[in-house]
């Protein structure tokens, strides 16, 4: 089970209690009447799937109801960071980030797993 | 404010009648209790707090209690505030909330919820074998209250005692809750 650090609550929470909201740091248009279809679809259907860093929006909908950001390596799946809605894209500290790069040399993929198969 | 048939109306409680338990962990069902949901800005607290009689706590996790009433903290601008024990319906959590001349949001949930009570040595790993919080007594003391997950359905956690849990539950989950609590209750006893 993953724990999720709820910035909020201020504590290690189980994943049980969160629910994934898409991507975060999507800004909406200004004037979104004003902008083309092509950049319509950009902003509204669009969204980079990052294999290894991203940056999401998660829901502690069984805890204190409030949305956040995560920082999550899609590839170990591990929480690198969280911090409060309304903050800006936070950088991942240093020491977290290499901590997260040596977890994932060691992490088991579909791909490598296929690799052995064959 | 007339209160036309309030006299011959009877009403079911949800989980009248339900027993259950095991050696080590009791479960009764709370008497029927006046609920609020309360939301309200960080700059009113302490106006909802005069006039409910209670300081509404802002650190998480926690509860404070006075004059009768529990205040759980929820989340950073909601609370559940329970007038405690029996004959207190009607004591006017609402009408007291409404005193307070700050922009809040106040909801009668007295019949929403209800609540089972969990007591004894096994009260905490009744509770854990369909929640996924840390309820030792250092992660979670006496006074402590959170809302969370208990198997597939919400609830609201409080610790009343070091092995007593009060566990309120939406009532049209009520059945769900006591039937899993009774299941925890009996594999905490093995
Ligand atoms: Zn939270």
């Amino acid at each position: 089970m993953l724990l999720i650090h709820c910035p909020y609550c201020e504590e290690d929470r189980s994943e049980l209690e969160f629910r994934w909201a898409g991507e975060a740091h999507i800004a909406r248009p200004d004037n979104i009447a004003a902008i083309s279809d092509e950049e319509f679809a950009e902003y509204f259907f669009l969204r980079n799937n990052e294999k290894g860093l991203t940056y999401e929006r998660w829901r502690h909908i069984h805890g204190c109801g409030r949305f956040f950001n995560a920082a999550r390596d899609t590839v170990s799946d591990k929480f690198l960071m969280t911090y409060k809605a309304g903050l800006p894209k936070q950088p991942i500290p240093a020491e977290t980030k290499a901590e997260a790069i040596a977890e994932e040399k060691t992490v088991e993929t579909w791909e490598q797993m296929e690799g052995d198969a064959r | 404010m007339v209160d036309f048939g309030a006299e011959i109306a009877t009403r079911t409680l949800p989980l009248a009648g339900a027993h259950g338990g095991s050696s080590v962990a009791r479960l009764e069902l709370a008497a029927p209790a006046e609920r609020i949901s309360l939301r309200v800005a960080a700059a009113d607290v302490a106006a909802l707090s005069a006039a409910l009689g209670v300081d509404l706590p802002t650190e998480p996790k926690t509860s404070a209690s006075a004059n009768g009433r529990t205040a759980m903290w929820l989340g950073p601008d909601e609370w559940l505030v329970i007038a405690d024990g029996p004959g207190e319906i009607g004591s006017g959590l609402m009408a007291e909330a409404a005193k307070a001349s700050v922009p809040h949001s106040a909801a009668d949930v007295s019949h929403r919820n209800t609540a089972i009570l969990v007591s004894g040595p096994g009260a905490a790993a009744t509770i854990n074998t369909g929640c996924p919080q840390d309820l030792s007594l250092a992660a979670f003391p006496v006074g402590a209250c959170s809302r969370t997950i208990f198997g597939k359905v919400e609830i609201v956690l409080l610790r009343t005692a070091e092995d007593v849990f009060r566990v309120e539950v939406w009532r049209s989950f009520s059945t769900y809750a006591f039937g899993l609590l009774a299941e925890g209750a009996g594999d905490a006893a093995l």
